[in-house]
């Protein structure tokens, strides 16, 4: 029986329903009246120096009313205020295919083309670096030209290096009873979203620039183009409208957004600048490929006893949110297991290919991959069945992790059990016929981060709600639904304390002029810390009304209970009153009705005290697992995923159905990226030997597959069937103890799939993409050693 | 660096494509055809797709543009009852015919679909839910008229132009089901 009126039952989404009929309007479908049209000219090449740019025919073409280069935007930003790499249009050089060089306004999209097929620049070629180990060889030509505090030039192409030890790793290792070695690779891939990336900007009479961007992050972009285009915060308003989808492809500023709000400042006009579906692949920010060398010691009864990780990552061409990818390809490792030891050194290279950064799961899906093949080598090695192996490793409630994160609620045994009993694991495992197999993995993540990614001690996320006399609830949040559904989860939660039907709730979110602050869509922090801040506004007001209504019927105020739309007296429930009422009693006696809730994470005991401690702290861990059902076709090399059982500790589900919609969508997501998906670029044939091998024919760093039929994201029919199982341990630190669910369920879905091919045909395919080649190519290398 | 050093690039990407492009938008045509049941005359450049005619034009902003090349089905509508990428077929091309957009389908109260929809959770991001949705509206109705009931497996080959990023299509599959049942099946397979 649930303590819960609204929430924890199925909700329709409070914005769908406009969605579905075509009212609700998305970036691009903006106008404004005199609106101009931007157009950006993108590099040819993937690395060269800017020696000049020729305007002159562009601008002279009628119609176009500004063109702008990277002398216009000379201020550097990025994402991480450490790492401010990029410039909006480039500025001395480019740095790979796409780069953007510069921007037009022109009175419709076809003059602004014809005006950027006018200019002329000359680049001087430089070599191109399509290969991390290339770019981080020594003597490497420089992508970045960096200074050290000293003011001398940073000689090489390391954009970060982490390197952190736990515990005692040689002696792990010097005892184990099972070692096992192996090179993993993660391809890249990207988000696409399938709205593309749009930016209306407009400059007013009134000195005040609004930008609506179909972004994620809009306080992000509200800092970022403050700096940029030396403007005062308070004279910029971000919008972010209805939003097309992003998986973390729109959690940074773009320069699409910089080119309409300084082309609209020189127009004096509205401009919209809209991608192309080749400039989204090209703006991807999308998952690394790792490199990725693992050793992991193991026990007899399969103990972690150590697990040693080295990593290449290529981060392309900037620096994006790649300090924290960086960290988090070894720090978000250690849970769901406990590890004997453990250490990680990991190297993030530039290289002149589009900058990879977050996508959903950012930084673990790839080590997470690595770990969960090798614990399943180990239990073939050792005998033991995969579940029961990642049992033995399991953590407690309160425990810290080796590296030091401290363990809330934690629910991955019984999201084991969950995946074990619905595939029918036990029965079923060992008596598939030929070509099928079952693999199984766990994985976990991060519901936020413990802090904002510049230093402040200001609360992450801020809520205010008013109340109407009409019986309405209108509730303020910085937050960005980009289709998770986070105005929902809001409206349920006021819903929830303050008695009203969810439909009675109105959300306004991520407006910088008229919400408070809320840090964005990213690290699957929305539930949880907007969900806090959202619950204490509603609680607030939540005490008035009932006071209020305690006095009208001169009784006490515990004995108030505000739900279905009503305010009733506990001790006699024929006493009620309509929930309109008594917000009109609660504004008679308290005025207008509004408060605000926020929410700051805790400092305390989160984490420890190293240098990058606080990378990878959470105020709590959400656990999944997986088992992945495939069937091999021994002929062809091909891999059908049939279907994946996917159990999900989400803490606790605040709105069920879009709890298992999340879990599905990372599924789909997960196990697209094992079998189908792979952004990647022409070679250049530059290897780290510094040799150059024929690298074929093609523009050396251009994408091999910019189009939505060459970059292959599944269709429903080929999307595996998706069994999702909520799993609830609720958190402490989670409002009514919820935790993430939109990016944690994604992981396993990769390794389990592998391991699933292992147990249909006996081979391992540690680099992916796993192609039909590289099964078939196993397949018959084992044949031979036979 | 003089430009016949082998390492400088003069790179312009030409004036002739965009001189061609400016001309053709000089050319414009008035095309007549019926929309969501109404009778609509527009003048549009004669290079211009159905999807801009419709976006830019007529205000129907409901109709997506995801890729502008056929790949991802956004821009799905309704032609002649037939589903149509609008971002492949050229405004022209519509004269005299019958126009569904999303903004007609379900006439003063949502359509089975649209509720199916919104009671599955089948729509996340909802960015390319229109163009599903005529889709799945084109199948059914084909369906009904040859007396049939699609299976799960038909309605995912059905659906199989229009991509989603969001949902793993598990909620739309649900949903297709759950409208099917309430208009009717056409009968037994």
């Amino acid at each position: 029986m649930s303590e819960f009126r609204v929430l924890g039952r199925h909700h329709r989404k409070i914005d769908a329903m406009d969605r579905m009929t075509g009212v609700e309007r998305y970036t691009d479908d903006l106008t404004l009246p005199r609106m101009l049209h931007c157009k950006i000219l993108r590099a040819p090449i993937a690395h060269g120096r800017i020696l000049g740019i020729d305007t002159s025919a562009a601008l002279a073409i009628p119609g176009v009313e500004a063109v702008i280069t990277g002398a216009d935007l000379p201020t550097p930003y990025g994402i991480i205020p450490w790492t401010p790499d990029e410039h909006a249009l480039c500025f001395d050089k480019v740095r790979y295919v796409g780069d953007a060089v510069a921007a037009v306004a022109a009175v419709d999209e076809e003059t602004a083309n014809a005006a950027v097929a006018a200019i002329e620049v000359r680049y001087e070629k430089l070599p191109v670096l399509d290969d991390p180990h290339a770019a981080l060889a020594d003597h490497a030509t420089l992508i970045h030209e960096r200074r050290k505090p000293d003011g001398s030039l940073v000689t090489n192409n390391i954009s970060k290096r982490v390197e952190l030890s736990f515990g005692d790793l040689d002696a792990a290792f010097a005892d184990a009873e099972l070692v096992v070695e192996a090179d993993y690779r993660f391809h890249g891939t990207t988000h696409t979203p399938i709205e593309p990336h749009c930016a209306l900007a407009h400059a007013d009479a009134r000195g005040i620039l609004t930008i609506w961007s179909a972004t994620q992050v809009p306080h992000y972009l509200h800092r970022e183009l403050a700096k940029v285009l030396g403007l005062p915060r308070n004279r910029i308003r971000v919008i972010q409208p209805a939003l097309g989808g992003a998986f973390g492809g729109k959690s940074e500023p773009f320069d699409l957004e910089f080119c309409a709000a300084l082309l609209s400042l020189r127009t004096g006009r509205p401009v919209k600048c809209l991608y192309t579906r080749e400039e989204v692949f090209l703006a991807h920010r999308g998952r690394h490929p790792f490199d990725m060398h693992y050793r992991t010691a193991f026990d007899r009864d399969g103990t972690i006893r150590g697990v040693d990780a080295r990593t290449v990552l290529d981060g392309g061409a900037y620096s994006s949110f790649g300090l924290v990818t960086t960290y988090y390809s070894g720090q978000l490792l250690c849970s769901p297991y406990r590890f004997g030891a453990y250490r990680f050194d990991s190297r993030r290279a530039y290289t002149n290919k589009p900058a990879c950064g977050p996508k959903r799961g950012h930084g673990s899906v790839q080590p997470r991959f690595a770990i969960e093949v090798q614990l399943d080598k180990a239990a073939v090695a050792l005998g033991i069945d995969p579940i029961e192996l990642r049992r033995r490793n399991a953590l407690t409630v309160g425990e810290r992790t080796i590296n030091e994160f401290a363990i809330g609620s934690y629910g991955f045994l019984d999201c084991l059990a969950e995946v074990e009993r619905a595939s029918g694991w036990t029965e079923r495992r060992g008596k598939l016929p030929r070509g099928r197999g079952l693999g199984v993995a766990g994985s976990t993540y991060i519901s936020g981060t413990n802090y904002c990614i510049y230093p402040t001690d200001l609360p992450q996320s801020g809520v205010q709600i008013c109340l109407d006399r009409s019986g309405r609830v209108r509730v303020f949040s910085g937050t960005s639904d980009i289709g998770q559904g986070s105005s929902t989860m809001l409206a349920a939660v006021a819903a929830e304390e303050l008695g009203v039907a969810l439909e009675d709730v109105r959300v306004l979110a991520a407006d910088t002029d008229l919400t408070p602050v809320d840090l964005g869509a990213y690290s699957s922090r929305i539930t949880l810390m907007a969900g806090h801040a959202c619950q204490r506004a509603a609680k607030d007001l939540a005490f008035k009304v009932r006071s209020a209504v305690a006095t009208a019927w001169d009784c006490d105020r515990s004995d108030v209970v505000l739900a279905e739309g009503q305010a009733m007296r506990l001790s006699a429930p024929e006493t009620a009153m309509p929930i309109a009422e008594a917000f009109v009693l609660a504004e008679v006696e308290f005025g207008t009705l509004g408060a605000t809730g926020s929410y700051q994470t805790p400092r305390e005991g989160v984490h420890g005290d190293y240098r990058g401690a606080t990378i990878g702290a959470s105020p709590a861990y959400s656990f999944t697992a997986h088992v992945a059902e495939v069937e091999v076709d021994e002929e062809t090399g091909e891999v059908q995923v049939l279907q994946i059982w996917a159990a999900h500790d989400c803490g606790r589900a605040l709105s069920p159905t879009l709890v298992k919609a999340q879990i599905e969508g990372s599924v789909y997501m997960g196990a697209a990226e094992a079998v189908m998906e792979h952004h990647h670029t022409m070679p250049s044939g530059l290897r780290a030997d510094g040799k150059r091998r024929d690298p074929g024919p093609g523009v050396a760093g251009l994408l091999a597959n910019s189009s939505l039929l060459d970059y292959r994201i599944p269709t429903a029919l080929d999307t595996p069937d998706i069994t999702a199982i909520i799993v609830e341990h609720p958190d402490p630190n989670g409002p009514y103890g919820a935790k993430e669910a939109g990016e944690g369920p994604l992981h396993p879905a990769i390794p389990a799939i592998a391991n699933a091919i292992f147990d249909a045909v006996g081979v391992r395919i540690d680099a992916l993409p796993i192609t039909p080649e590289k099964v078939l190519a196993a397949l018959r290398a084992r044949t031979e050693a036979r | 660096m003089p430009d016949n050093d082998p390492n400088v690039l003069r790179h312009r990407l030409g004036a002739a494509a965009g001189q061609q492009a400016r001309s053709e938008a000089r050319d414009v045509r008035v095309v007549a055809f019926t929309l969501n049941g109404e009778s609509v005359q527009v003048a549009a450049p004669a290079h211009w797709t159905l999807l801009e005619a419709l976006r830019y034009r007529l205000g129907l902003i409901g109709t997506k543009q995801g890729c502008d090349k056929g790949d991802c089905g956004a821009c799905t509508v309704r032609v002649d009852g037939e589903a149509v990428l609008s971002c492949l077929t050229l405004a022209v091309m519509a004269a005299g015919r019958r126009v569904e957009t999303v903004e007609g389908l379900g006439v003063g109260r949502p359509h089975p679909l649209q509720r199916a929809f919104d009671d599955c959770g089948a729509a996340q991001c909802g960015f390319c839910t229109p163009g599903m949705l005529m889709s799945a509206a084109a199948m059914l109705d084909q369906a009904r008229a040859a007396g049939r009931t699609l299976s799960r497996m038909e309605i995912a080959a059905g659906l199989g132009g229009n991509l989603c990023r969001c949902t793993g299509y598990v909620r739309i599959l649900d949903a297709v089901e759950q409208a099917q049942r309430e208009l009717g099946g056409g009968g037994e397979r």
